[in-house]
């Protein structure tokens, strides 16, 4: 199934809902087109586009739910998904979770969909890893990366007269590059709403320089350190919080937001002062979808506010049983910054070490939010203001709460990807202070 | 991905897990002898355009997943997905191609697709792909051999156990319990120009909880999961056998071949509530126990995945990350990867392994191979493309795809730790250490790109003091490099203690694939392995 406008999802949409029996019927439709391509040993390994197109059907009798789901899209497989929906309710266990499909809502236009990115041809995909090898190749070094590009549409309706439909598109660039000997590794990931944007030459003489120049890498040993951590590294580190805070698990006592007693942290300053983050769908570096899988419109939410916890995440069962208003989780996350580059940070630090890229993240412990993971793909001794050499790297267990009330300084917010979970956020670099380092590793 | 060269190339396909009934997922909606009649046609197709090789997969994978919480089901949903990947050499070239269109035109329609693939990736080319040999068996069939289908089992039955689970969890004193059952059927039918017509129907299941214990005055909390590990196996696991259960430290019963979720439950409520007040962990050496469940991914990731050949040729160098078994350490025949007593090798047939099929998504019929032998590295994963490089002249037969519209590659096998050779159980291993701990389950794990240096967690942790059990431990990690770790293993228990430990969804390639593999290995010590304190306050 092609790509639908707003009129043709809106048409199908009542169709299904014209077959249904329940007392209550939500669909959703979604379609997606992917391309991508894959190199590594500096040439082309894998490319492919992909279609995929979803119905889903949810119906209710009462308390009792029941999903199915299908690709086909004649009549009659229409109305078997639908049939198949009620059977299924009429088969679950009542649910006494179970809270009423939204009515209408309204929602802002949503801002995602670049007309570029969704015109991108399997030549220009070539052209641009093409530019990459390039880059690689006269550094004489070794490149490895992945170029992937989406453009789709989400739409939903349900029996009670909500309706919501958006586009949008994204591409998501990786590259590592090593040097011959393998002593070296540099790493860049851009991504963006729109391709004109990205430049996967210049990423890719970021990571050149980054294996050339990590390749002479010294031991030091681990500890306490003064870190700068580039937009990439802080990332995958705050989004554990992000990640973490659902209203439901404080109030059950199961989060690093609840508190001795049975209360939460709403309310409370938990880190340094200048840390301020929010969510915007309509942030122009950053857009996201103006409404949520279950219809909730999706507004700026200010969730980190001068150090203190402002807002939590709510389902609609757990908002209603409390009396607040159901705050969906946000799609992406941005984090204030400062004024300074990345390049001033470093010209600012005594002492200290430049971390690039941070690599197998897990969680040690949900309590406390501790993490451990690696440095990966460059990492830098700074003294005196100055790169001084590289450094081998460091297995860290750190709290991304406790390394934000270590905060040092913030830089100019840029939009990164996250390397674990590929969600796109706006953060800037940070100086933190004792960034705690247990072990080295010898991986390059 | 694996292909050297030019992999497989994707063309449009159409992919879903679509939401079907119960009944439909026991009809069978084509014959083997219609699948060799579909399938033949995409031999044909290829070869009249210039295939030097193909195959064919058709595909049906069914899973039904059930979720509770407490004395509420969370969710009952049944997924379907059926469809056909082709894959060709034109010019020494792969191409791929796949389609949920399963009629003959559909069939022929995407072997073009392949082809034109091919043709258009051969350019790119440097050197054709080498296919190291296989035989073609004919038409044979090969199936999980379980003895009960858990598709056929009725829902409110495994509803059932799973509330009951959830009670005796409640009832042991847990705050909040979660459970599941994820379960899988691939029916697989495989056809190559080599003259195999494969037909196989894999199952899995997977068994899974988290109690928790809350202590809201104090604003703690505790998780335990459960004792089990995802099998290659039917409903049958889920029927206990007094013979299968081993007395772990703390009252803690382990399982081998079949699993008491009930009674795992009540005591993971007891251990839970234990933790609240347990002692913090000196940091420092100690001599560490590890129980298969536990030391099952520990193999994973620092034995498995280092050997797997395409990273170590670079192909994973952006995402998953290269190697330090590097191809020059395999052809020394000298490098220690362990000890004495370490013997690893890869199975594809061991009986309720999850990676357990007759034949590879290749048409190679599965086997047995060392890896590590006297704890010397001697061989590393590898199927039909990359066996040459090793001087192989027959693929290991572990090449995988998820799914009929993904293209298959090299996947991870079953590595497993051999048994011990004299008789040793954990009880005596557990008597034989002054200071040391005891760890059951997985936890936390993280390790480096090159598989150097990792960090691995628990689920329950016990103090050993001259032989004895001292009590529960918190915040316990431990850190080692790959080498040291291995060659530190200086006793592993004999093979009455040998179980599998499991992984659904272990993960490769951009776009990203997961495979499910177990691990096997008995209850293991390691010396002097350098413990961390993972407890903090924010």
């Amino acid at each position: 199934m092609a790509l639908l406008t707003k009129d043709e999802a809106f048409a199908l949409m009542k169709k299904v809902l014209s077959y249904s029996k329940a007392d209550e019927c939500e669909v959703n439709l979604n379609g997606n087109e992917n391309g991508n391509i894959r190199y590594a040993i500096n040439s082309v390994s894998t490319s492919g586009k992909t279609f995929q197109s979803t119905l889903v059907v949810a119906s209710a009798y009462g308390k009792k739910l029941g999903i199915a789901t299908i690709n086909e899209f004649d009549d009659a497989s229409l109305e078997k998904v639908v049939r198949r929906s009620e059977e299924l309710a009429q088969l679950a266990p009542e649910n006494p979770e179970y809270v009423s499909f939204l009515g209408p809502q309204k929602y802002a236009e949503p801002k995602m969909f670049i007309q570029s990115t969704a015109a991108i041809t399997p030549k220009q995909r070539a052209d641009m890893v093409e530019q990459s090898l390039a880059v690689a190749k006269a550094g004489n070094a070794i490149a490895a990366g992945f170029l992937e590009d989406s453009m789709g549409f989400a739409a939903m309706m349900n029996s009670k007269g909500l309706q919501a439909y958006s586009t949008s598109t994204n591409v998501n660039f990786s590259v590592t590059v090593r040097t011959q000997d393998g002593k070296g590794s540099g790493y860049a990931i851009r991504g963006y709403n729109d391709v004109s944007k990205l430049d996967t030459k210049s990423a890719t003489q970021i990571a050149t320089d980054k294996a050339v120049k990590s390749s002479t890498a010294k031991a030091i040993e681990p500890g306490k350190y003064t870190v700068i951590l580039e937009p990439a590294a802080a990332a995958v580190l705050l989004e554990n919080i992000f990640f973490s805070m659902d209203a439901r698990q404080a109030d059950e006592g199961r989060s690093f937001l609840s508190k001795p007693g049975g209360a939460t942290r709403l309310g409370e300053k938990m880190v340094d002062e200048r840390v301020n983050i929010y969510s915007d769908p309509h942030n122009a570096d950053l857009p996201t979808s103006t409404w949520n899988g279950d219809g909730r419109p999706q507004e700026r939410v200010s969730w980190i506010e001068k150090g203190v916890i402002k807002n939590l995440t709510y389902s609609r069962y757990w908002a209603e049983k409390k009396g607040v208003k159901a705050v969906p989780g946000p799609d992406a996350a941005i984090m204030e910054g400062g004024t300074k580059s990345l390049e001033e940070l470093i010209a600012g630090t005594k002492k200290g070490i430049l971390v690039t890229k941070l690599w197998y993240i897990r969680q040690v412990d949900p309590q406390s939010l501790l993490l451990t993971g690696l440095t990966r793909d460059g990492t830098f001794y700074i003294e005196n203001g100055k790169i001084q050499y590289p450094i081998k790297n460091f297995r860290f267990n750190e709290s991304p709460i406790i390394m934000l009330n270590n905060l040092e300084e913030l830089g100019k917010a840029e939009r990164t990807v996250s390397t674990e979970s590929n969600v796109n956020y706006l953060v800037p670099p940070m100086k933190i202070r004792d960034f705690t380092f247990s072990s080295l590793s010898d991986a390059v | 991905m694996a292909g050297l060269g030019l992999g497989g190339l994707t063309l449009p396909n159409y992919t879903f897990g679509n939401e079907v009934s119960i009944e439909q997922l026991l009809d069978n909606p084509l014959a083997v002898s219609q699948k060799k009649v579909l399938a033949d046609a995409a031999l044909n197709t290829a070869k009249s355009l210039g295939a030097t090789y193909t195959d064919v997969r058709i595909g049906r994978y069914l899973n039904q997943f059930i979720l509770t919480r407490e004395n509420k089901v969370q969710n009952i949903s049944s997924t379907e997905s059926f469809g056909v990947g082709v894959r060709v050499i034109v010019n020494g070239t792969w191409g791929f191609a796949s389609t949920n269109n399963m009629t003959a035109d559909g069939i022929k329609k995407a072997t073009e697709r392949a082809v034109a693939v091919a043709k258009a990736n051969s350019k790119f080319q440097k050197e054709p792909v080498k296919l190291a040999p296989v035989q073609g068996y004919g038409e044979v069939s090969w199936n999980t051999p379980i003895k009960k289908n858990a598709f056929e089992v009725p829902v409110s039955e495994k509803l059932d156990l799973l509330l009951s689970a959830n009670a005796a969890a409640l009832k042991g004193g847990a705050t909040f319990v979660n459970s599941n059952l994820f379960q899988v059927n691939e029916q697989k039918y495989f056809a190559s120009t080599d003259g195999s017509y494969i037909d196989q129907d894999v199952h899995r299941i997977w068994p899974s909880f988290n109690v928790q214990a809350i202590d809201r005055a104090a604003g703690k909390f505790k998780s335990r999961q459960e004792m089990a590990a995802p099998v290659g196996m039917g409903y049958e696991y889920l029927m206990p056998k007094a013979e299968d259960k081993l007395q772990g430290p703390g009252g803690m019963i382990l399982y081998k071949n079949s699993y008491d979720i009930v009674e795992d439950a009540g005591i993971a409520a007891r251990q839970a509530k234990e933790m609240l007040s347990a002692k913090s962990v000196e940091p420092g050496k100690y001599d560490m126990v590890l129980e298969p469940n536990h030391l099952g991914l520990t193999i994973h990731e620092s034995v498995g995945h280092p050997l797997e050949l395409d990273r170590i040729l670079g192909y994973e160098a952006n995402y998953a990350g290269t190697s330090f078994a590097t191809l020059d350490k395999l052809q020394s025949g000298k490098f220690n990867y362990g000890s004495k007593v370490v013997n690893i090798f890869a199975d594809k047939t061991q009986p309720g392994s999850l990676g357990a099929v007759g034949y590879d998504d290749e048409g190679v019929k599965c086997k047995r191979w060392d890896l590590i032998k006297g704890g010397i590295l001697v061989n590393f994963q590898a199927i039909r493309d990359q066996a040459h490089i090793l001087g192989m002249n027959e693929s290991h037969g572990c090449c995988y795809s998820q799914s009929w519209n993904d293209v298959q590659f090299q996947r991870m096998p079953n590595v497993s730790l051999a048994p011990g050779t004299e008789p040793y159980s954990s009880e005596q291993m557990i008597k034989d250490v002054e200071k040391g701990i005891y760890i059951a389950g997985r936890g936390s794990y993280s390790i480096d790109q090159q598989r150097y240096n990792f960090q691995f967690g628990g689920t329950v942790f016990y103090e050993i003091k001259n032989g004895q059990i001292a009590g529960m431990l918190n915040d316990v990690a431990y850190q080692s490099n790959t080498q040291e770790f291995w060659n530190s293993c200086a006793k592993i228990c004999d093979e009455k203690d040998y179980r599998l430990f499991g992984s659904f969804f272990d993960g490769k390639g951009q776009p990203s694939q997961v495979s499910a593999v177990s691990h096997g290995s008995s209850t293991s010590r390691f010396n002097g392995i350098n413990v961390i304190n993972t407890g903090r306050t924010i």
